[in-house]
């Protein structure tokens, strides 16, 4: 487990800032949205990352898709720092599945149009082949043949998601990020969904980066789950160690406010205070202080470092040995 | 047993329409889009076909018929709509009047729609400092009073066809930026713009491929508005004597003739007033059900 | 036996569409006491949502509705003019909507907005109303109530405009509220903490409160009595614990095989589908809407489909036991 092959996805400390202008008049002040983010992904490996809205993973999912571009810091694909690469080249190895199937097909275009267009802009094969490989992956993600000609508006959310995904895997990519692929969907669908990503990353040895906000749902399909608040990963672990042991209050409480279908249970109390801090006037020290149960005045004055733990890391002053609420805490 | 001979009624294919099916069954639902298309679609092949549905040259005066009044004010069949105070057809000058005013209408609205599309998309899509060029543009034209600057530009080139198009083309643009950048604007947060890009599309492609194709609908409506709009403006200046010169039959042009006559023979005034009237009243029709009936995919 | 708050039988909603009489709902049966709470479950276009508008008189003019008893505290609703409707609503019945930036008018303060109702319904001065509007947000668990009623919807996150929602629909001591998908919009944390919030306030003031909502977690944790709605009828109804510990129904137990349980479904393994597609409910529709979907589907659901009816537990199939006891001798 130690000599872990170099990983397909890597990101050094990478950093998002926008300039955000408050008002007519306001100075552009800047808002973090990713703030010095290190992850390491081998290949074939699900990583969930969850957080709130607003937390920065939408704007990381973009950097790594290319939309966007680091303020600082390296996205490195099999060791090849990304921004320097080819933009058609990282095309082809990282794709998008996005959460709305309503908002992510072009509505003008027939559904073969969708799915070819990756080829006709790569301009692989001509038209037959585009026809071929076009049927190929429809009955892949489980659509008939006979969709090629109908358009996203005649079909139901879970077969546009389909098209979502075939037009998203027909180049073939190593990565794909889905961002919230089934939140949009109906329950019956979004397993049908879950369902055929776990066995296309099966049948293909993908590499999935699973944003979601259901942790039931990432406990289910993801192998590492990192956790993501204000912009910082706070927890990242092997999902059994990050379900099973969270360490960071966050992932705590996080943990705690999945409501699972068994009734008589009630809902649990997260203890967590009620407002998610602006990001552009992050809280002082740790982030997470002012919603913390378990903050105390040093979490207000000093920022935690990232502590190794087996197979992750977790950002809390609470792990810290150093620290100074270690002997309170574990002694 | 019998039933199960019998399809399941439930089972039923229920998969819909296509969106040109769906399009097509919404204009022929549509009453007033018919209408002003069929008036529109009318005039437009008078105009083409005026050769041949003219009765009289329209330049063809005759001091002996002049003043004449058309049938239904006692006139000949001779001349149906009677004859203007050179003696000219008026019935033939009209025909060809509709090819002075659709060619405007057209073409005025063609050269703004590029000018203000281009203007609109680019601020919509880029955003940032184009935008804010593109904004400033647009205040600075809804600044300058249309008319006063026309009637400016034209008196001092010369009233002609010609460049009555040009000022007009490059005066009302102001509507198509608006609308597009805001089309726009509201278009590229979809997420499949986003998909594109991330599939690698240039920029050009996804403005031409994912983007146009969804704010044609807006396009087309902006379009009649401002054929409409143009055609107005060429009667008024026609009327003014700034804007297509005599002989040259134009509905404005044909109007102010008539205004001399008008306390003697109204008709005069009031024949090129109601094609006018028809004609205009037609296009908007056009594009108010255009944009009835494009409007709902938008929804979904 | 305390006579039921709200009473309803055989509520059905018709829409004409272009094809024909689309069945939105048919035929539905419910009774509510104070201080419970019903969860009507379902996916979207089972007719959840039209339900409840329905009993708020809030239908569009095209939409027909017919009942043969519609009660409200001993008021036919379905009888009720308009102005008997408008003093109910909001002073006695009142609905919290998924998406409260929809619902809350961008150019009021939330003060004005808070009192408004208050104000209308009730001969309240206007210092009392705005003492009543500070209570309840501090209730709701809004810090600094005072300053928040001179700000404007926009200037709160989502979370804050949701407590505002509830704040409001409290105004005036509702008998009923009705929750359209209160927490869906809403992140995790967010979503505990104002699920709590309402269970616990239902509680305090002994309020009936009618929640729909897709989630089955949302509806295992908070409910009552559940009702499962599918294609426009009830199919099973019941005590939360009777629904969910003893699914009768195909469609319930489909849905609760599809979601993954933390601890309990084996991560990475196939999750439960429901196949097929929603039916559509233009023109006649007979016997049992899910059979196009069911396993145990035979000819004889086309035809009439029997009620079971144990205690408070009912659902309709024609199996005597929805072939719960088959499907757990294979499982």
């Amino acid at each position: 487990m130690t000599t872990a092959p170099a990983p397909i996805l890597e990101l050094r400390g990478v950093t998002k800032t926008y300039r955000v202008k408050q008002g007519l008049f306001g100075t552009p002040r800047p808002l973090t949205a990713v703030n010095d983010v290190s992850i390491s992904l081998p290949r074939g490996e699900v990583l969930g990352l969850v957080g709130e809205s607003g937390c920065g993973k939408s704007t990381l999912a973009k950097i790594l898709l290319g939309l966007e571009s680091p303020t600082a810091g390296q996205v490195l694909v099999e060791g090849q720092e990304i921004g320097a690469q080819d933009r058609m080249t990282l095309a082809r190895r990282i794709q998008p599945i996005f959460q709305d199937p309503y908002s992510s097909l072009n509505p003008r275009k027939s559904i073969f149009d969708i799915v070819s267009l990756p080829l006709r802009v790569h301009r692989i094969g001509d038209a037959a082949s585009w026809d071929k490989e076009v049927r190929k992956i429809l009955d892949i993600v489980g659509l008939p043949a006979r969709v090629m000609n109908t358009f996203p508006s005649q079909m139901s959310g879970g077969q546009r998601q389909r098209v979502a995904i075939a037009r998203a895997l027909i180049m073939k990519p190593e990565i794909v990020i889905c961002d919230e692929p089934t939140s949009a969907l109906d329950v019956s669908v979004q397993s049908q969904i879950l369902n055929l990503l776990g066995d296309l990353r099966r049948e293909f040895g993908l590499t999935y980066l699973f944003i979601s906000h259901d942790l039931a749902v990432v406990e289910h399909l993801a192998t590492r789950v990192a956790v993501m608040y204000l912009g910082r990963i706070v927890e990242e672990a092997e999902v059994g160690g990050l379900f099973d042991h969270a360490r960071h209050p966050y992932t705590q409480a996080l943990l705690k406010s999945v409501l699972t279908p068994e009734p008589g249970l009630g809902v649990p109390d997260t203890q967590l205070g009620m407002a998610y801090p602006n990001p552009i006037d992050p809280p002082s020290g740790c982030h997470f202080h002012p919603r913390c149960p378990k903050a105390t005045a040093f979490c207000k004055a000093t920022a935690p470092r990232a502590l190794p733990t087996p197979l992750g890391h977790v950002e809390c002053h609470l792990h810290d040995p150093q620290g100074p609420m270690f002997i309170g805490k574990e002694g | 047993m019998t039933m199960t001979d019998i399809p399941d009624p439930l089972l039923k294919d229920i998969i819909g329409p296509t969106p040109a099916q769906m399009l097509r069954k919404r204009v022929f639902g549509h009453q007033g889009l018919l209408i002003g298309a069929s008036v529109v679609g009318l005039l437009l092949l008078v105009a083409i076909f005026a050769p041949l549905l003219a009765p009289h040259d329209p330049y063809a005066q005759s001091l002996m018929t002049r003043m004449q009044p058309p049938v239904f004010l006692g006139g000949d069949w001779e001349h149906p709509l009677g004859t203007d105070h050179l003696g000219r057809d008026y019935l033939s000058r009209l025909i060809y009047g509709a090819r002075v005013s659709l060619m405007i209408g057209v073409i005025a609205a063609l050269i703004s729609g590029v000018i203000g599309t281009a203007m609109g998309v680019a601020a919509g899509y880029f955003g940032g400092r184009v935008d804010m060029v593109v904004t400033f543009l647009i205040n600075v034209r809804l600044a300058m009073p249309v008319v006063l600057v026309a009637l400016a530009v034209v008196a001092i080139l010369g009233g002609s066809l010609q460049v009555v198009i040009m000022v007009l083309g490059f005066l009302l643009w102001d509507r198509f930026a608006v609308v597009m950048r805001a089309s726009t604007l509201q278009v590229r947060g979809r997420e499949y713009v986003a998909a594109a890009r991330a599939i690698g599309a240039s920029t050009p492609r996804v403005i031409l491929s994912e983007i146009m194709p969804n704010i044609a609908n807006n396009l087309i409506v902006v379009v009649t508005l401002e054929m409409a709009h143009a055609i107005l403006l060429e009667a008024a200046l026609s009327f003014l004597g700034l804007g297509v010169q005599p002989p040259t039959p134009s509905w404005g042009l044909m109007v102010s003739e008539g205004k001399n006559m008008m306390l003697f023979e109204p008709w005069m005034v009031l024949i090129p007033g109601a094609v006018l009237f028809v004609l205009v009243l037609a296009i908007n029709l056009m594009g108010d059900g255009l944009r009835d009936v494009t409007a709902p995919e938008n929804r979904s | 036996m305390e006579n039921p708050l709200l009473s309803v039988r055989n509520l059905t909603l018709d829409i004409p569409v272009g094809g024909g009489i689309l069945h939105a709902v048919r035929g539905i049966d419910f009774d509510l006491k104070r201080g419970e709470t019903l969860c009507i479950v379902g996916e979207s276009g089972s007719g959840k949502s039209l339900t409840s508008l329905a009993l708020m008189g809030l239908l569009g003019k095209t939409i027909k509705r017919s009942a043969d008893e519609m009660t409200f505290d001993g008021i036919d609703l379905t009888r009720a003019n308009a102005r008997t409707m408008r003093s109910l609503r909001g002073a006695r019945m009142a609905m919290i909507f998924q998406e409260p930036m929809t619902s809350l008018n961008p150019a009021y303060t939330i003060g004005d907005q808070l009192t408004e109702a208050l104000l209308l319904h009730k001969s309240v001065g206007k210092d009392a109303a705005r003492a009543r509007a500070i209570e309840l947000l501090e209730k709701v668990g809004i810090t600094a109530a005072a300053s928040r009623l001179s700000q404007y919807p926009h200037q709160l996150s989502g979370g804050l405009r949701q407590r505002v929602m509830i704040a409001m629909a409290l105004m005036c001591e509702p008998e009923l509220i009705i929750a359209d998908e209160p927490t869906t919009a809403l992140d995790v944390t967010i979503q505990a903490q104002i699920l709590r919030l309402l269970y616990d306030l239902g509680r305090e003031m002994n309020m009936a409160m009618i929640l729909i909502t897709h989630d089955l977690g949302v509806v295992a944790r908070v409910a009552d009595k559940v009702a499962v709605m599918y294609a426009g009828e009830l199919v099973e109804t019941g005590s939360a614990t009777e629904v969910f510990n003893t699914p009768s129904h195909p469609y319930t137990r489909g849905l609760l095989r599809c979601i993954p349980l933390p601890g309990k479904t084996e991560r990475g393994s196939t999750l439960g589908t429901i196949p097929g597609i929603v039916p559509s409910l233009i023109g006649d529709v007979a016997g049992c809407a899910f059979r196009t979907r069911c396993p145990h589907a035979t000819l004889a659901c086309r035809g009439d489909i029997p009620r079971h009816i144990t205690g408070g537990h009912a659902f309709r199939c024609i199996h005597a036991d929805g072939k719960r006891h088959a499907e757990e001798a294979t499982a």
